[in-house]
């Protein structure tokens, strides 16, 4: 029963990474319908700003990795306004156009991080702190699964502050159900589009400092997750955060119990046809957006 | 993926490259000039490219130490380089072409098992020799590889061996989702029915997985007295992260790796490895005469930071071997080379070995060594004599069943 049990927290740890991997694309294709395949890429260089920190910079490793984080949003918030303005801006409302571009700028990231840091994988030595875990009414916590699961609440929180309080959070929300009727409001939708996308890419970054708790950093880590992280917003229904959340969830603890059951590679197969059967059911996702445009 | 261009480009390029190198005569030169042509056949690109191109190097390296002591039967050696790209067809593909295009005397190349078993019909069907570096699964013996790193019996068993002899009791079996693993695990599977060993679980993840809080809680739960790691690249980093997060040490539960080298273990972090075991044949710091000049060769060839391992110094060995056949049989017709193969010894950096005629595979040392915290590995037991290769494992009575083991990824 204890076996049983343990696979909870397993679940809702598989959760949150997922969770973090798909909170920045919550932004960019559940907000814009933006598909941006370098959205994985964005990780990768927050994964390697975590590498940076600690091995350039020499800092101690029991706080280069919290430095890195609000380091990683902005540099990769930076490479997602720049990416906007530079490419994607002249590509709005040709998604198959934008999809391949922005692999293109995927490949190109993933060389550049090869040519600086070279193929192999680097070593982000993980805080002493965050080695070990504690139990809790016989259940075991890791410390960096229970970091990644904090990182990922605080980002939800500010992400839910911003858009439900926030007076450009709202704007982002009015864009999101009737552009038109908000430019015609005066809300500058321009700059409301290149917000959405600091914040998207910038969580991409935040979630690639995370990875590096859990896994290999090297210049394909974003091709581990950026799937997983697409199923989670499709899942969840587009430009919704509780959906997001909700998904996130969902399919880390079928992931943790099926995992449990059967193994590894079932218990992929069994996430899939899960989500092909429940797409089938619901195709729009668990929630939608209920606006009152026509189309 | 596009590899057709860039591929080529790149390896004509690299060619070029060592040509220069190499200082040997122009590209025309065949067999009947003052070159010999040889093939060498690695993954330059793709996600193997990261292990593949430290065998390159060591070729490479024993080619130029070669030709500069005068070559083959007073002939240069010219090696004519392919990119196997990570891809088993590419692999058969670019054989192929050095066999038959580029009428090469012998090929030094390949990693996988996979890119192993899709070479062997086109060696076979033109009769070619192959050089095959790396420690694989065992039950094959083509006429047409010489296998230059361990099987089975030189590796896992004796790793094994080691572990009982640790007083281990009970094993937990972790792998990757192919041929190796599958087939190791039978291999420890049965030893353990023989040697009192309880297999606590058998678990298997798909290549490049990286989510192990599940196996690690299974680890931690049922506490085996050992853990036998057979997992392959990234995922090692992502297990052992987790594994020690979950705080599982060395000094409780022992994990012992077969595919983790010098070349991996930047890479998983050496907080993260330090301590564990790994089995090889060779480490850097094995200390005989002829690894001194190995690894000082090496280093001053291709920098101070780069280490050396096992497959490395098996891809390096094999390069002599060849030349040290084709010296006895005065010829670089395969034939006569494979009449001449067996017997053949060498002082090789990992210590004495001598290649077997029968199997075409080398009695080697076997070696356990433990991470340290240089990232280096230290030798903690060794077989002390070169262990006979055996790669049907006929010599053990526990092994019979192992024998029939279907052939496929």
């Amino acid at each position: 029963m204890d076996a049983i049990l343990n696979q909870v927290p397993i679940g809702i740890a598989i959760g949150a990474v997922l969770l973090l991997a798909a909170l920045g694309l919550n932004f960019t294709f559940g907000q814009m319908g933006v598909i941006n395949m370098a959205h994985g890429e964005f990780m990768m260089v927050g994964a390697y700003t975590a590498f940076v920190t600690h091995a350039w910079f020499d800092l101690n490793p029991d706080y280069a990795l919290l430095l890195a984080v609000p380091a990683a949003f902005a540099l990769t918030g930076l490479l997602g306004l720049a990416l906007e303005a530079g490419v994607i801006r002249h590509f709005y409302g040709r998604p198959l156009d934008t999809l391949l571009l922005t692999f293109g700028v995927g490949l190109v990231l993933q060389q550049i991080a090869r040519d600086v840091f070279g193929a192999p994988n680097v070593d982000v030595p993980a805080p002493a702190w965050l080695a070990g875990g504690v139990d809790v009414l016989g259940i075991r916590l890791h410390h960096a699964r229970l970091f990644i699961l904090a990182l990922a609440v605080l980002c939800v929180v500010a992400i839910a502050y911003y858009l439900n309080r926030s007076r450009p959070g709202r704007q982002m929300r009015a864009v999101l159900h009737n552009r038109d009727l908000a430019a015609i409001t005066g809300i500058p939708t321009r700059r409301v589009d290149a917000t959405t996308f600091f914040l998207g890419s910038g969580l991409a970054g935040i979630a690639g400092v995370a990875l590096t708790l859990i896994g290999p950093t090297g210049p394909t880590l974003g091709h581990n997750y950026i799937v997983d992280a697409f199923l989670v917003v499709v899942v969840g229904g587009l430009g919704q955060l509780r959906g997001t959340i909700l998904a996130a969830l969902a399919l880390g603890l079928l992931n943790a119990f099926s995992e449990f059951w059967t193994d590894a590679s079932l218990a992929k197969v069994i996430v899939f046809v899960a989500i092909i059967g429940f797409l089938q059911a619901r195709p729009q996702g668990m929630f939608t957006v209920r606006s009152r445009a026509l189309t | 993926m596009g590899r057709a261009r860039p591929g080529s480009a790149a390896t004509s390029l690299l060619a070029a490259t060592t040509l220069a190198l190499s200082g040997c005569g122009p590209a025309g030169g065949s067999e009947d000039g003052d070159t010999v042509r040889v093939g060498m056949l690695h993954s330059l690109s793709g996600t193997m490219a990261i292990s593949e191109v430290t065998v390159r190097d060591s070729v490479q390296l024993a080619i130029d130490e070669i030709n500069d002591d005068g070559g083959v039967l007073g002939r240069q050696i010219e090696p004519i380089e392919e990119d196997g790209a990570s891809d088993e067809a590419t692999f058969a593909e670019k054989a192929q072409k050095l066999l038959q295009s580029d009428d090469v005397a012998t090929v030094f190349g390949g990693w996988t098992s996979a890119s192993r078993k899709a070479m062997l019909p086109v060696f076979e069907r033109n009769n070619g020799l192959l050089w095959y570096p790396v420690q694989y699964e065992g039950l094959e013996a083509s006429d047409n590889i010489v296998y230059t790193g361990a099987t089975t019996n030189q590796q896992i068993v004796p790793a094994l061996d080691y572990l009982v002899e640790q007083g281990h009791e009970s094993l937990y079996l972790i792998g990757s989702d192919y041929v190796f693993p599958r087939t190791a695990n039978q291999i420890i599977t049965a030893y353990a029915e023989a040697n009192d060993l309880e297999i606590i679980e058998e678990e298997y993840t798909p290549l490049g997985h990286t989510e192990y809080s599940t196996i690690t809680g299974e680890i931690e739960r049922e506490e085996p007295d050992a853990v036998f790691n057979t997992l392959n690249g990234d995922s090692n980093v992502s297990f052992f992260q987790q594994l020690r997060s979950a705080g599982v040490t060395p000094d409780d539960t022992p994990v012992l790796s077969v595919s983790v080298a010098e070349q991996e273990i930047d890479g998983i972090g050496v907080e993260n490895i330090e301590g564990h075991p790994v089995a090889w044949n060779y480490y850097q710091t094995t200390e005989t005469p002829a690894n001194e000049d190995f690894v000082s060769a090496f280093q001053d060839a291709y920098g101070e930071d780069r280490v050396t391992s096992d497959p490395m110094q098996s891809a390096y060995n094999a390069v002599y071997l060849w030349a040290a056949a084709v010296e006895e049989a005065e010829s670089f017709e395969v034939d006569d080379v494979r009449a001449a193969l067996d017997g053949i010894e060498r002082d090789a950096p990992e210590g004495p070995i001598t290649i077997d005629g029968d199997t075409q595979h080398l009695a080697k040392t076997s070696r356990v060594g433990e991470v340290n915290e240089d990232g280096l590995i230290d030798q903690v037991w060794s077989s002390e004599e070169p262990i006979e290769p055996d790669p049907y494992l006929t010599g053990y009575d526990w092994a019979d069943d192992i024998t029939e083991v279907e052939e496929g990824e």
